[in-house]
């Protein structure tokens, strides 16, 4: 965690005018111009073409024609190596000639097929089903993007089965984002003789995070809202668009939290962070219950009752403390009530679950806050894996954007949760920037 | 948010520790008490009561001289009597709420005649022990809202304590920084860390606002340290804290970047998620580096609220408080790292040293309104006064094992209102003491041992003043106790009471003696020294009008420093060997005083001729030193030479006695026996350009900030008519030249002090150690002649447009 991030003033090159804010939305493929070209297994990323991003339209169909030949050989991945988590995004192409298949080597095969027939790999390995792209078109190529994960603890089984299936033989580029992507860098060399080409992780998020709006799958809508917030009867997933959305502050919870100000595709800053985020929920519900995973802390969490372990404003004042325009049931003290010894031998497991939830959430919101006051932002996203499956955090944060606002702030959240990273990453395999 | 959580209600448990609390020495001056306020926390509780104290003052009177003695005269020119003199003191106590009812019982018994009806209470335990107290006291608990109560105490020590807020630094040469006393104190953001986290904006003195908070605060700490280690007393928890290593359970930038995160200038050590590390459930964590985590991890927390909320609302004075900073060092160091860090030092974290008073003096405002006691001036008691960190058993093991836990704080009321000189070319960065011993530890070793070792002969001196009363003696013996204690915790705790200054120390002590009924110890002294110089008077003024001009300026700049050794307060003048007035020598040595020859240590001599040379000033106003020789045959001259020129005078004294310093009420007697006998100080005092005024101090040295108002213009006979500001006569009089004498008020304070007029700094180092150190010799002159830089040398009044 950090305060003032970085402000991309070196991007500064761009005529407004003349750059599109966003990836045409009528249009699946990600870059139009890449329709129809042909296959060019041979070509490398050594000569990268420069960014087209920025770019105007038309220079870009200008120079068509040069970046043809820079679609890289397949297997594409894109790999967000984080504190707590491997995000790994794979392309599997659909639109295979026959002529194609002959050629392909035999371990390219056995990736594809192991990837893409299972749903779970060694012992905490998981696709995440649902949440896979069909029929996506991609530098030209139709088909289906994967979405993996496992713990980062277990990236050296990772890399042993990417030397027991010879991954390094195909000479393809990994594109890797997040810290390990630094970290790991020596041991992808040593134990799987792969070469990384690392990236920022911020440049990946937001990428990733505007492609995968932008795509319209068949699927649910990207983007999303809850409808009455404040109302637990009433509270509705509703779908929406990314449509204008600049400024944004993009909020990602990960293990630590990271607070950006986007201002449009390439102009960004990292507003601030905090160290209270997913990887305090789950180091703290281990301590506290015994649990192991995110899943079984969540599980807690969604039996207990917080306001066991956490100290009401009603429980000091015997109601609202209306001096300060308090209500009775805000949280004064998150775990105050565990500052007596009785009320501690009283509460469950499930119940300090709720309660760490409960205020690592809050916190989040109320920095959330301060930072769209101080920036003077109105649309705030939520992404990052500490709301895969955790509607409870997600409807709580949709909550307290609303009421502490006054209704101002509105909180969105993406389907693709945590996997931005490695979709920003896989992008920049196919078109660097 | 409320202060809450533990409150101890085992009464067997409270009648074990009540033996340990003395509370004769806690709750002084019980019998006049009135107007009591109670602030009872989560585990302290804060009483406060207004009360009077009776105590001496020495008077001087001056004896009939209208009438004709021609044999018969009075032995001395003056006589010297005490009197008793009542003073409003505030009284604020802290203990630890297990001593509640004992301490209430106490209260009961001594309170003897009080018309009070009603105990203003605050805090989260106040329902609590609402009826108790209603009980024991007899009185009506009336509620007020905690807040309000804090915000009034805060606003109440920013103002009338000076170094009353400090900046923490754990690794710098002294931890504490004393912040000089502005007195804009407003708007500044008041972030109060109880079980819960309150941001409060202060625009005004009645108008603040919560603009935020956190549910994240000391409950928290507290709660989820007690679950992850088992371990239940709150300074346990911090003390665990203190021994742990964090890296083991927060996740680091470098655990997962496996280095700094570069592009971000994000480092290695940061903490990227805290407790990211016990995500695992097969592995055991110490408790130290768990409590260690989770302290990080509330303050930064905290920390980064806060700059948000300064930054949103463009606030750059955050003051910190709440049970979870209150004398800890472990989460004051935290805050303001958080603060550094997340402002990138923009933003100083501010600590108060008597924040844990804040919320028991609002209540006691609240109550005492009718009173009005915020038009009075109010200053803080060294004597009756714990300092900071007196509880923290970090700091003071000595103190906690001595009795049971307590703490102090004691306010006198000034009779005046203070403020600054308007003399002062800029008041803010204004610091009156010349070094600060809190932060210069061989200056601080040398004077503590200096005033340690000067104490027997203070305490002969006190008894010897007293020859009238047998138990001084056994007074004297309290006082020794009590500035040897002072001494004792000023050498553990440097900063207890603020900035440690000379003055601070030479305070200390004055307020001690008068704590033990010894106002004036000098006064015999003063009178027998006063008296004989006054004889030497007439020759002196004949012998100096015998001389050419140029060797008369001489000779008057050399008589003020040479009646200037005569300092009983100085270590090298106050030993046995260097008496020449009290060994009755012939006066005579007067003239043969070992000064330094020229050119001085610091000579602006040649300057200062060239200058009289010139128009006279229009007004010079004259802060002077000692009584005796140093008045009367060094000053006054110099004052008869001035008011000569056609240059107004207002002679500034000590309101109070300290050392043997000339007070005012001394001052007025002898100008009038000096007037007696010489027709220009006459004329002076008939036409009002010889003005003789209080400085409002009662020290030996000089704060320039807080210089009266009251002064006393007159005609001697009739004394204290009117009152008028000495800041308004040194404006109405275009002061243009001011003149300070002496070591304690030119060297230990004011030698930096830049004025918007003409200054003269006269004063001899009668202090070997203070000579060394400032490139001199015992005896050395610092004559100090200083013209504000953009003035011209010459006709340049104060407030002139020049």
């Amino acid at each position: 965690m950090a305060f003032n991030g970085h402000q991309r003033d070196d991007d500064d090159i761009i005529d407004e005018n003349e750059t599109p804010s966003k990836q045409p939305r009528s249009d699946k493929e990600m870059p139009v111009h890449f329709r129809n070209e042909p296959n060019s297994e041979s070509a490398t990323t050594a000569g990268r073409a420069t960014s087209d991003r920025r770019t105007s339209q038309s220079a870009t169909r200008h120079r068509h024609d040069s970046v043809k030949k820079t679609r890289p050989p397949f297997p594409w991945f894109g790999m967000d190596i984080g504190g707590t988590l491997v995000k790994l995004v794979y392309f599997e192409p659909k639109d295979i000639t026959a002529e194609e298949e002959q050629e392909e080597v035999e371990n390219l095969k056995s990736i594809r097929r192991y990837l893409t027939s299972n749903t779970a790999y060694g012992k905490t390995g998981i696709r995440d089903v649902h949440l896979e792209l069909q029929d996506l078109t991609l530098c030209g190529r139709k088909g289906n993007l994967h979405f993996i994960r496992f713990p980062t603890h277990d990236l050296p089984a990772f890399l042993q089965m990417g030397r027991d299936k010879h991954f390094s033989s195909l000479h393809t580029t990994l594109c890797a984002t997040g810290g390990g992507a630094y970290k790991f860098e020596s041991d992808f060399r040593m134990m799987a003789d792969l070469e990384l080409h690392k990236l920022d992780e911020l440049d990946c998020l937001i990428r990733g995070v505007l492609y995968l709006d932008s795509v319209m799958s068949s699927g649910p809508s990207e983007c999303y809202y809850f409808e009455n917030p404040a109302d637990p009867d009433h509270c509705v997933q509703k779908p929406c668009t990314l449509e204008n959305p600049y400024p944004l502050l993009l909020v990602n919870i990960g293990s630590g939290v990271s607070i950006l100000a986007v201002y449009s595709e390439d102009n960004y800053k990292r507003v601030t962070g905090t160290s209270l985020g997913g990887g305090t929920f789950l180091g703290l519900c281990c301590l506290l219950t015994g649990c192991s995973t995110f899943e079984e802390a969540l599980e807690m969490a969604s039996q207990g009752e917080s306001t066991r372990v956490d100290k009401l404003v009603r429980d000091i004042y015997g109601g609202d403390y209306e001096r300060f325009g308090l209500p009775g049931w805000a949280v004064a003290s998150s775990f105050g009530n565990m500052m007596s010894k009785e009320k501690r031998e009283s509460v469950s497991k499930e119940d300090l679950a709720r309660a760490t939830l409960v205020t690592i959430t809050n916190n989040i919101g109320s920095i959330t806050r301060m930072c769209a006051l101080n920036e003077n932002i109105e649309t705030v996203l939520f992404v990052g894996n500490f709301l895969r499956v955790n509607t409870l955090s997600m409807k709580l944060l949709a909550y307290a954007m609303d009421y502490w606002s006054k209704g101002q702030l509105k909180a969105l959240f993406l389907r693709h949760e945590g996997y931005f990273g490695a979709v920003g990453a896989l992008l920049e395999l196919l078109h660097p920037s | 948010m409320a202060e809450c959580g533990r409150v101890d209600s085992n009464t067997s448990h409270t009648m074990d520790k009540s033996i340990t609390l003395p509370p004769d020495e806690i709750f002084r001056n019980l019998e006049n008490a009135k107007r009591f306020a109670i602030d009872i926390g989560g585990s302290l509780t804060k009483l406060a009561y207004y009360s009077t104290v009776q105590h001496k003052v020495a008077k001087v009177r001056s004896f009939d001289h209208t009438a004709k003695y021609s044999d018969i005269s009075p032995p001395y020119l003056y006589e010297i009597s005490m009197q008793e003199e009542v003073t409003a003191r505030l009284h604020f106590i802290k203990f630890e709420n297990a001593y509640i009812e004992t301490c209430l019982d106490f209260i009961k018994d001594h309170l003897v005649n009080t018309e009070t009806k009603v105990i203003k209470a605050t805090g989260g335990g106040a329902h609590k022990f609402k009826e108790l107290i209603e009980r024991k006291l007899g009185l009506k608990v009336d509620k007020e809202d905690e807040m309000t109560c804090l915000i009034k105490g805060c606003n109440f020590v920013l103002r009338n304590i000076p170094h009353e807020a400090f900046v923490y630094a754990k690794h710098a040469d002294s931890e504490f920084r004393f912040q000089t006393t502005n007195p804009d104190i407003f708007p500044y953001l008041l972030v109060n860390i109880g079980s819960g986290v309150s941001i409060v904006k202060v625009e005004s003195e009645d108008k603040f606002e919560r603009i935020g908070g956190s549910s994240i605060g000391g409950g928290t700490f507290w709660g989820l340290g007690a679950l992850l280690t088992k371990t239940k007393r709150f300074d346990e928890l911090l003390q665990l804290a203190s021994k742990g290593q964090h890296a083991s359970v927060d996740m680091l930038v470098k655990d997962i970047y496996g280095g700094s995160y570069g592009y971000l200038g994000l480092t290695g050590d940061l903490i990227a998620s805290s407790f990211g590390k016990s995500a695992t459930a097969d592995k055991e964590f110490s408790k130290e580096d768990m409590a260690k985590s989770l302290l990080h991890m509330i303050s930064n927390d905290i920390g980064q609220l806060a700059c948000l909320y300064a930054k949103l609302h463009n606030l750059s004075r955050v003051y910190f408080g709440g049970f979870f900073i209150r004398g800890h060092p472990v989460t004051m160091h935290t805050i303001t790292y958080s603060i550094n860090f997340f402002t990138k030092g923009e933003v100083q974290a501010l600590f108060l040293r008597h924040e844990g008073y804040l919320g028991a003096i609002g209540a006691f405002l609240k109550g005492a309104e009718e009173d009005n006691p915020n038009q009075y001036s109010w200053g803080e008691n060294y004597a009756g006064s714990s300092g900071l960190m007196s509880v923290s058993p970090d700091m003071n093991p000595m103190q906690r094992a001595r009795s049971g836990t307590f703490d102090m704080l004691e306010m006198d009321r000034l009779e005046r209102q203070l403020v600054n000189l308007p003399l002062l070319q800029d008041p803010s960065s204004y610091i009156p003491d010349t070094v600060d011993l809190t932060e210069d530890a061989p200056a601080r070793e040398y004077w503590l041992y200096c005033f340690e070792e000067a104490l027997d002969g203070v305490v002969k001196r006190a008894v010897a003043s007293q020859p009238d009363m047998p138990e001084a003696a056994l007074r004297a013996e309290k006082f020794r106790q009590k500035y040897r204690h002072k001494l004792q915790t000023l050498r553990q705790q440097p900063f207890a009471y603020g900035s440690l200054t000379v003055r601070s120390l030479l305070d200390t002590r004055e307020h001690c003696l008068n704590e033990f009924n010894f106002p004036d110890p000098y006064s015999k002294i003063k009178q027998r020294e006063n008296d004989i110089a006054l004889k030497y008077y007439q020759k002196a003024v004949k012998s100096l009008d015998e001389l050419s001009w140029e060797e008369k300026q001489f000779a008057l700049v050399r008589g003020v420093l040479a009646g200037n050794v005569f300092d009983w307060g100085a270590k090298a003048v106050s030993e046995p060997a260097f008496m020449p007035l009290g060994g009755q020598t012939d006066f005579c040595i007067f003239f043969f005083i070992p000064l330094s020859e020229r050119p001085w240590l610091v000579d602006s001599y040649d300057q200062w001729l060239e200058r009289l040379k010139g128009p006279p000033h229009k007004c010079a106003l004259f802060f002077v030193d000692n009584s005796g020789v140093d008045i009367i045959l060094g000053v006054m001259p110099f004052v008869r030479e001035l008011l000569s020129r056609g240059t107004e005078v207002v002679l500034a004294s000590n309101s109070g006695p300290a050392l043997n310093d000339v007070t005012n009420g001394e001052l007025q007697i002898l100008t009038e026996r000096i007037a007696a006998m010489d027709p220009v100080i006459e004329a002076g005092l008939r036409e009002d350009r010889l003005l003789l005024v209080q400085s409002g101090s009662s020290s030996p040295c000089l704060d320039l900030r807080l210089v009266v108002l009251v002064c006393d213009s007159t005609s001697l006979l009739f004394p204290s008519r009117l009152d008028k500001v000495l800041a308004m006569v040194v404006r109405e009089r275009q002061t243009d030249l001011v003149i300070i004498e002496g070591m304690g008020r030119a060297i230990h304070t004011n030698y930096y002090a830049m004025l918007s007029c003409e200054s003269l700094k006269m004063a001899v180092i009668k202090n070997s150690w203070l000579a060394d150190r400032l490139g001199g010799k015992l005896f050395s002159v610092v004559f100090k002649y200083e013209v504000p830089v953009g003035k011209p040398n010459k006709d340049c009044g104060a407030f002139s447009p020049c």
